[in-house]
This record gives C-alpha cells, sequence and structure tokens, in this order.
C-alpha cells in the first residue's frame, strides 16, 4: 500500500516519478553496462543482438505503439539503415559515426517519402501498403546490384571511433557497449519525445484522429513526423544489425523480419517504451530457452520451432493479454501499490462491437 | 501463338491467386475479420489431400481424399473461429491481423513437422494429360483450375447476394450491433463464415498441389493472393478473382518481356499504384452513407 500524492505539476512529466524509480533505472542501467564482466563471447553477442532488437523495436513502437500507424515493412528501413551505413564506410570512405548518422537521417527522409503517400490511407490499408514495401525490398535488393551486391550481399567493415577499433568478433564488449550506448540515448530521446507536444500529438492520433484534428493538430504533419523519427530509428537499428552480422545479404531482410519485428511488441506491451525492451529480450531468451530443453530432453532439433513457440506465446497474449508482458506487469504493480483495495474488474475492457470502414 | 501460352498458364496462376483471394474476401465480406493465415490454410488443405489421397500415405481415391481435404480443412476454419478469433470478437481489425498472422506460422509448423519440408505434388488423374486446342498445348490440370475457379466465384456470388445467409453475413460484417438487434446470431454465421473459408482454401490448395508442388512454405503465396484482393477492391467477390487473374497474368509476362527478376515485384508495385491511385480497390466496395 503506497500513497503518491501530485503536488506539482511537473510531477506528470518527470523523467523518474520519484527516487525509487530514479535508482531502480539506474541500477538497471549499471548492470547491464558491467554484463560483459559477467558472460562469455557467446552470450554477450545474444544481449548486443537483444539491445540492438529494442532499439528497432523501439522504432516501431514509435509509429505503431504510440502513433497508432501499423507498419507491416519495417524490415525496409531496417535494410536501407544498414545498407546505407555500409555503403556510405565502403565506397564513400565516411568515418563510422558520420555514416551511422547519415544512415539513421537518411532512413528518417525516406520514412517521410512514404508517409506522404500512406497519408491517404490508414489502418488497414496502411498494413497493406507497407507489407508490399516490406516484398519489393527483398527483390529491389537483389536488382540494385551495383550497390547492394545483389545475391552476394556485402560486408559491413569495421566500425572506429577516435582511433578506437570496435570488432565484432575480436572486441564483443566495446560493441555491445556501442549498441547499448545507442540503445540509451534512443530510449531517453523516445521518453523525452513523449513529453513533448509531438509526442502527445502522436498518441492523440491513435486514439482519434478525429478529436486530435479538433485539438489543433495538423494530420498530415504528425503522421509524417512519426514516420521519419520511426524510420530513423529503425535505420540505426539496421545500421548495427549490419555490424552485427558482418556480412548480409538480401535473405536477411524478408518479410518475416517486419512480422517477428511488429510480433515482438506487441508481445512487448503496445504503447509502452517498456514494451520493446520485454519484446527484445522475450526474443532473446526463446532460442537460449529451447536449447536448454533441448539439451535436457535430448531430442533433435525440429525446423521452426522458435518461430511456433513465438507465435503460440502472440496468441496467448493477444487472447489474455493484449497489453502485453507490460500491461501484465503494470497490473501486478498496481496490485501491490493499491493492496488490499485492488479490484478485480479494474481493468476489464468495454464490450465493443465492429462496424465496417466500407461504409463512409 | 506465345502470347497465348503465356496468357493461359497466367490465367490458371491467377486462379489460383483469385481462390485464396477469394478466402480472404469471403471472411472480410462477412466478418469484417482479415484472415492472414488464409495461404497456410490452403497449403495445409493441399496436405490433407496429399495424406489422404498419395499412395505413400492414405492412398484413398482421388476424388474421395479431396472430399476428405475439404470437410477437414472446414473444420480446421470452424475451429480456429470458436477456439481462437470468437474470443476477440469485437476488436480492431488489426488485432485480428497479428493474431492470424501467428496462428499461420503455427499451421506452417504443423504441416512441416507431420509431412515434412520436402515438395510433395498431388497425385491425382489429370497429371500429364494435354488437351489441344487450335494450336495451343493445354494442361487438363490448367483447365481445370480454370473452371473450378469461374464456378465457384459464380456461386459464391450468387449466395452472397441471393441467398438468406449471405445477407445475413453481409449484415454482421457491416454493423456487428445492428446485426444482433435484427436477429441474426453474428457469432454462429462467422464460424459458418470461416468453415467456409476453410473449405475453399482446401480445394485452392488441391488445385494448386495438382499444377505443381507443395510444401510448407507455399503459405506465403496468401501474400501475393493478398496483393490480388486488395486490388480487386477488398470485400468484392468477383474483385478478388479479378486481382487474382491480374496479377497472374502480369507474373509471365513481365518475366517474358521485361525481365526474370522483375516478375517477382510486378504483383506489388501493382498494389502500391493501385493504393496510391485508387485505395477502394477496382471494384469499389466504399460507400457513401445515406443520411
Amino acid at each position: 500500500m503506497r500513497f503518491r500524492f501530485k503536488e506539482h505539476y511537473d510531477q506528470d512529466i518527470r523523467l523518474f516519478a520519484d527516487l525509487a524509480d530514479g535508482l531502480r533505472y539506474g541500477s538497471l542501467l549499471l548492470g547491464a553496462v558491467l554484463l560483459p564482466f559477467v558472460l562469455d563471447d557467446f552470450l554477450l553477442g545474444e544481449a548486443t543482438s537483444v539491445v540492438i532488437w529494442a532499439i528497432a523495436g523501439m522504432g516501431l513502437m514509435l509509429l505503431t505503439g504510440h502513433a497508432g500507424q501499423v507498419s507491416l515493412g519495417h524490415a525496409a528501413f531496417l535494410a536501407l539503415g544498414c545498407y546505407v551505413n555500409a555503403i556510405l564506410m565502403n565506397s564513400f570512405g565516411l568515418p563510422f559515426p558520420l555514416a551511422f548518422l547519415l544512415a539513421g537521417v537518411i532512413s528518417g527522409l525516406c520514412g517521410v517519402a512514404v508517409a506522404i503517400p500512406a497519408l491517404r490511407l490508414h489502418g488497414l490499408y496502411l498494413a497493406i501498403a507497407t507489407l508490399a514495401l516490406s516484398m519489393l525490398t527483398e527483390d529491389i535488393i537483389v536488382l540494385a546490384e551495383p550497390w547492394t551486391g545483389g545475391v552476394i550481399g556485402l560486408t559491413a567493415p569495421t566500425p572506429e571511433i577516435a582511433g578506437l577499433v570496435i570488432d565484432r568478433y575480436a572486441a564483443p564488449d566495446l560493441f555491445y557497449w556501442l549498441c547499448l550506448g545507442v540503445a540509451v540515448l534512443v530510449t531517453l530521446g523516445y521518453r523525452n519525445l513523449l513529453r513533448s507536444p509531438l509526442g502527445r500529438a502522436f498518441i492523440a492520433i491513435r486514439d482519434s484522429e478525429i478529436s486530435a484534428q479538433a485539438a489543433g493538430i495538423s494530420l498530415a504533419r504528425t503522421k509524417a513526423a512519426a514516420f521519419g523519427l520511426s524510420c530513423m530509428v529503425t535505420g540505426w537499428a539496421g545500421a548495427l544489425m549490419g555490424h552485427f552480422f558482418y556480412s548480409f545479404n538480401h535473405e536477411v531482410f524478408t518479410i518475416i523480419l517486419s512480422i517477428q519485428l511488429l510480433l515482438m511488441i506487441v508481445i512487448g506491451g503496445l504503447g509502452s517504451i517498456h514494451g520493446a525492451w520485454y519484446g527484445a529480450v522475450i526474443v532473446g531468451l526463446i532460442p537460449q530457452a529451447i536449447n536448454l530443453v533441448r539439451d535436457a530432453v535430448g531430442t533433435v532439433a525440429v525446423p521452426g520451432l522458435e518461430t511456433s513457440l513465438f507465435s503460440v506465446l502472440i496468441v496467448l497474449f493477444v487472447l489474455y493479454e493484449p497489453h502485453g508482458l507490460h500491461g501484465r506487469l503494470t497490473k501486478w504493480k498496481v496490485w501491490l501499490d493499491l493492496f488490499p483495495f485492488c479490484r478485480r474488474d479494474m481493468f476489464r475492457r468495454q464490450k465493443s462491437y465492429l462496424r465496417t470502414e466500407r461504409f463512409r | 501463338m506465345e502470347i497465348l501460352q503465356l496468357t493461359v498458364s497466367g490465367l490458371a496462376n491467377g486462379c489460383i491467386y483469385g481462390l485464396i483471394a477469394l478466402g480472404f474476401v469471403l471472411i472480410y465480406k462477412a466478418t469484417e475479420q482479415v484472415n492472414f493465415a488464409q495461404g497456410d490454410m490452403m497449403m495445409l488443405g493441399a496436405f490433407l489431400a496429399v495424406g489422404l489421397g498419395n499412395a505413400d500415405w492414405l492412398g484413398m481415391p482421388f476424388l474421395v481424399a479431396c472430399a476428405g481435404a475439404v470437410a477437414g480443412m472446414a473444420a480446421v476454419g470452424w475451429s480456429m473461429e470458436r477456439l481462437v478469433l470468437r474470443r476477440i470478437f469485437g476488436q480492431s481489425q488489426v488485432t485480428v491481423v497479428i493474431l492470424t498472422i501467428a496462428l499461420g506460422f503455427v499451421l506452417r509448423f504443423v504441416a512441416g513437422l507431420v509431412w515434412g519440408h520436402e515438395p510433395l505434388s498431388l497425385e491425382n488423374p489429370l497429371a500429364g494429360s494435354n488437351a489441344r486446342f487450335a494450336g495451343l498445348v493445354l494442361g487438363l490440370d490448367e483447365v481445370a483450375v480454370i473452371v473450378v475457379t469461374l464456378l465457384l466465384t459464380g456461386l459464391l456470388f450468387v449466395f452472397f447476394n441471393r441467398s438468406r445467409l449471405g445477407i445475413a453475413m453481409q449484415a454482421s460484417s457491416q454493423n456487428q450491433l445492428a446485426a444482433y438487434y435484427m436477429g441474426i446470431p453474428v457469432r454462429r454465421i462467422h464460424g459458418l463464415t470461416w468453415a467456409l473459408a476453410g473449405a475453399i482454401a482446401a480445394i485452392a490448395g488441391i488445385l494448386f498441389a495438382t499444377k505443381g508442388s507443395i510444401d510448407p512454405s507455399a503459405g506465403l503465396l496468401g501474400i501475393k493472393a493478398f496483393a490480388a484482393a486488395v486490388i480487386g477492391g477488398f470485400g468484392s467477390l468477383p474483385g478478388a478473382l479479378l486481382g487474382g487473374l491480374l496479377v497472374g497474368l502480369s507474373e509471365p509476362f513481365a518475366a517474358r518481356f521485361i525481365a526474370a527478376g522483375y516478375s517477382q515485384i510486378i504483383p506489388y508495385a501493382l498494389l502500391i499504384v493501385v493504393l496510391l491511385l485508387r485505395p477502394q480497390g477496382l471494384f469499389s466496395q466504399v460507400m457513401g452513407k445515406k443520411v
């Protein structure tokens, strides 16, 4: 049982709700920074992949979770960031920090370019258009052979910041810290964005386009901004992914990747930064869990087990906990905070009925 | 002559896309849900037919195997609705999209587990026999595909526009609450629709497997069929067929006259163009509300 009195308007938008909250996140960050001293190289690689997935997840979460625009095509922007970063470093000889920044900015600009025609579409049709984008990516990469190396693909050069060589294999801890640094900056930026008028405009658009318009929000500009920012972050995740995989080709960026990214943030919990992180951890943990079970039981590998386990998880979450892992944890927290006054129907969903979108 | 030959093979492929698209449209038209697992249901239907009919498996006669597959898939469709989708009744379309994508992955996994990941072909009496027609060589399987698709589209069209059940289905998608008030058992109608869509998926799968071979990832074809449904105007049965035919025809011609790599791109490029110029599709189902 705990009371939290609101004494100041700033309390609503403070980065951390109170000292305990700040300490919790601080110690979490400290733990994440110290991880390379505890884990071996293989597990550290897995942790790095979780961090990169979290960045990509935050990119999509901004668009889908906060601005309410469902995208089934974010693999396209992962690919864009990945290839732009590698091409800028390989062919133009740009240093890593500059190429990395530009990769994000170019992806973001492409996101805005996609958003402008996509403004006419909403809901289901937007998802379809982005799905088509995702299907096209693979083929365009193959066709644009002079830049992308076609079927053979590219290799990402070793990043170097101010003389410090960050080799993914020779110095996995440095690469992990690089990804973690980017992830922390993105998280802070995301958190700050949500406190700004633009961030609140995103949420307003998600909840009701009509009332957002009535409140003086420009739909076109806000949606374009959502696409741009989301694709920028996704592009950065793609660039890091390129360095993580070292060599990559069109087969990495399939529609399955887009779908997995979307499913990941649904498991984590749509509409929260936490959700992107939880989802990334789940995606990272599933293969490890399967390995553990396999070692214990001793069965042979079953192809596709990972994806199908993941899918079963999704089905269970959509049916029983639509707000994802974050929603479940929040509910437990509220129950603890209010103990013993929490009531069963506190989070009950209102019954809703669907109407067609074909009659307008 | 070459153009005619390309046209016929394009038509046959297009009919398969059209059939899968019919499944999409059927569910959309009757329940306002979008079933991304339709392609995987087609794949499962084909595998059911293979499992019942092929000599290596149960070895039943061809027609019995087909009937079994259709009935089996109708049961699968019905139980998917009953066990999973009914629980999120009335929620937004995007939730259904996510759920059906996940269900599709599960179906693919099950098929891979039972039938393996090697491509299999359905043994059938039509295989290998050709019909010669004015200098054209037509595979009988291709002819069968075209005939069955046309028949099925016509039947469904009449069913939706003339029969009591069809009209109830349309009503329950347009406004669930109002349909309840009119005494329509909306949930039961949803179940029936999913069973029907499963049966159509099985037919599409059987035709697909007689024409070529089938493996668990064949369900990805559903995405192309989905493009076809949207091009035709989501919610229109003749539109689905037309979209399917357009996609099917565009592929061999693009491969022949542009370059081989472009045949994969054309359907989606077509989709994006249609979405931008005419988001409601060729056969528009979007109507203004009468006040």
